[in-house]
């Protein structure tokens, strides 16, 4: 008799770990992944932000008759690249943000182009509508990059906690996947150093 | 078994320093201070004129304005470096995210306004820039790093003026506030000792008598705070009421505030 019931009752309780350990992990990825597709909400807006400015940055510059169009329809073309790629929250994979910070990037690059090419132009430089715009331009661009930061630090915990035993046969039964973050730019491996 | 002690101090030392060269952010003030300056290019004195200031306006307005300068921020851009730091010491109160971190490195000759969350709107980017190229930078060209400092708090002072205020002030003009309070010293002084004696007559230890001057004493102090930052309100320049302070107490400390990315800088 007793015999016959422990091994049941260690069945049991084996049950009850499994079952309440895959509901405690259950939960904690659909919180981390809430929390995720917060700060992926944030990279958007920021990037939308972005995206905003340009129309009135466009027509400043164009003010000046002499201004290249080449640098101009650059920036206008990337603007609706990057405009007509939107991510759902759901569908967070590495290729899509890879994509994603593809077109942004090109954006970036135009835009950066741009910036260059006003240097030749002194009026313009100095006109008040266009020094407001830079200054705005470059507070999205710090936004953007705090939201970057975020949402890469968020992911990189859930990626690991993802890949981690036991979570990962937890993660595969429920169908969590790995999600993309922002890769690095170029050239920001080689570091000096901070001094205080 | 000197040589054994000898050597694992050595170890330790050098492993405690290996930590903080590691850490390309310094550990965040302690005791607290807003104004930290790592390079001594302020003199002592100027450090304790910002500090005081800005102490009186964390007080009365409970929004953090830090001074930071550094020598160098290496690989980082100085906004990315700002954000950072001002997230890590946490400067402004969680709650209102109201703080704002003037970052200068000294070597690389750039520096930084990073506005809080909840600071945003008070100091948008465009009047961050405009502080930065019209009273920052124009006078560390000229080293006086002082001055530019001074002047840039007190710009932003004015800018923020109104957005926050500390917790503790009364509303103005609520007369029904003061017989309430009035009553309340009545029962403190007068009724709480007189059921106290009666109660405590057996026991003459003195031991509980602590415990409600101490009570009492907190109340008072609180009650003066309160009255203190009325005043303080009916002042709208934000700068000028701060005299009758009392000499007392530093910086309490930064509250958990977060950046996101607002704010502007400049080289000079």
């Amino acid at each position: 008799m007793k015999k016959f019931l422990i091994p049941i009752i260690v069945l049991v309780l084996i049950g009850i770990f499994v079952y309440t350990k895959a509901v405690g992990v259950y939960n904690q990825f659909v919180q981390t992944e809430e929390t995720i597709n917060g700060e992926w909400a944030e990279v958007e807006t920021q990037y939308q932000r972005r995206a905003d400015l340009i129309p009135n940055l466009v027509n400043t510059v164009k003010g000046y008759a002499d201004f290249e169009q080449e640098t101009l329809t650059g920036v206008i073309e990337a603007r609706s690249k990057a405009t007509s790629i939107n991510i759902n929250a759901e569908n967070l994979t590495p290729e899509k943000i890879a994509e994603f910070q593809q077109a942004q990037d090109q954006l970036s690059g135009a835009l950066s182009r741009l910036l260059v090419t006003v240097e030749r132009y002194p009026d313009l430089k100095a006109n008040q509508n266009f020094l407001e715009l830079q200054a705005q331009l470059e507070g999205t661009e710090n936004r953007i990059a705090v939201a970057r930061r975020n949402f890469n630090q968020s992911v990189q915990a859930y990626n690991s906690n993802l890949r981690t035993f036991p979570n990962n046969i937890f993660a595969g039964w429920y169908g969590f996947d790995r999600k993309g973050y922002f890769e690095a730019s170029e050239g920001s491996e080689n570091a000096p150093t901070v001094q205080f | 078994m000197q040589k054994r002690i000898l050597l694992l101090f050595l170890i330790n030392i050098i492993s405690i320093s290996f930590l903080w060269a590691q850490s390309d952010f310094p550990p965040s003030p302690n005791p607290p201070r807003l104004v930290n300056d790592f390079t001594q290019t302020l003199s002592p004195s100027e450090i304790s004129q910002l500090e005081n200031k800005l102490v009186a306006y964390n007080d009365s307005t409970s929004s953090q304005v830090s001074i930071v300068m550094i020598r160098s921020i290496g690989p980082y851009d100085i906004s990315d470096y700002a954000f950072k730091l001002g997230d890590l010491w946490g400067i402004g109160r969680k709650d209102k995210e109201n703080g704002i971190l003037i970052l200068a490195a000294m070597e690389d000759r750039k520096v930084f306004i990073a506005t809080g969350y909840g600071m945003e709107g008070a100091v948008p980017d465009i009047l961050a820039k405009r502080i930065v190229d019209q009273l920052i930078v124009p006078n560390f060209k000229m080293e006086q790093y002082y001055t530019g400092l001074d002047k840039a708090t007190d710009m932003i002072f004015k800018l923020a003026s109104g957005e926050y205020q500390a917790d503790k002030v009364v509303s103005k003009g609520n007369h029904g506030g003061a017989i309430v309070f009035f009553l309340f010293f009545l029962f403190l002084f007068v009724i709480l000792p007189m059921l106290k004696n009666r109660k405590d007559n057996d026991n003459h230890m003195g031991g509980k008598g602590g415990g409600i001057d101490l009570f009492t004493s907190i109340m008072l102090a609180n009650l003066l705070r309160g009255g203190g930052g009325g005043k303080f309100g009916d002042f709208s320049s934000g700068r000028g009421g701060f005299g009758g302070r009392s000499g007392g107490g530093g910086f309490g400390g930064f509250g958990g505030g977060s950046f996101g990315g607002g704010g502007a800088g400049g080289s000079w």
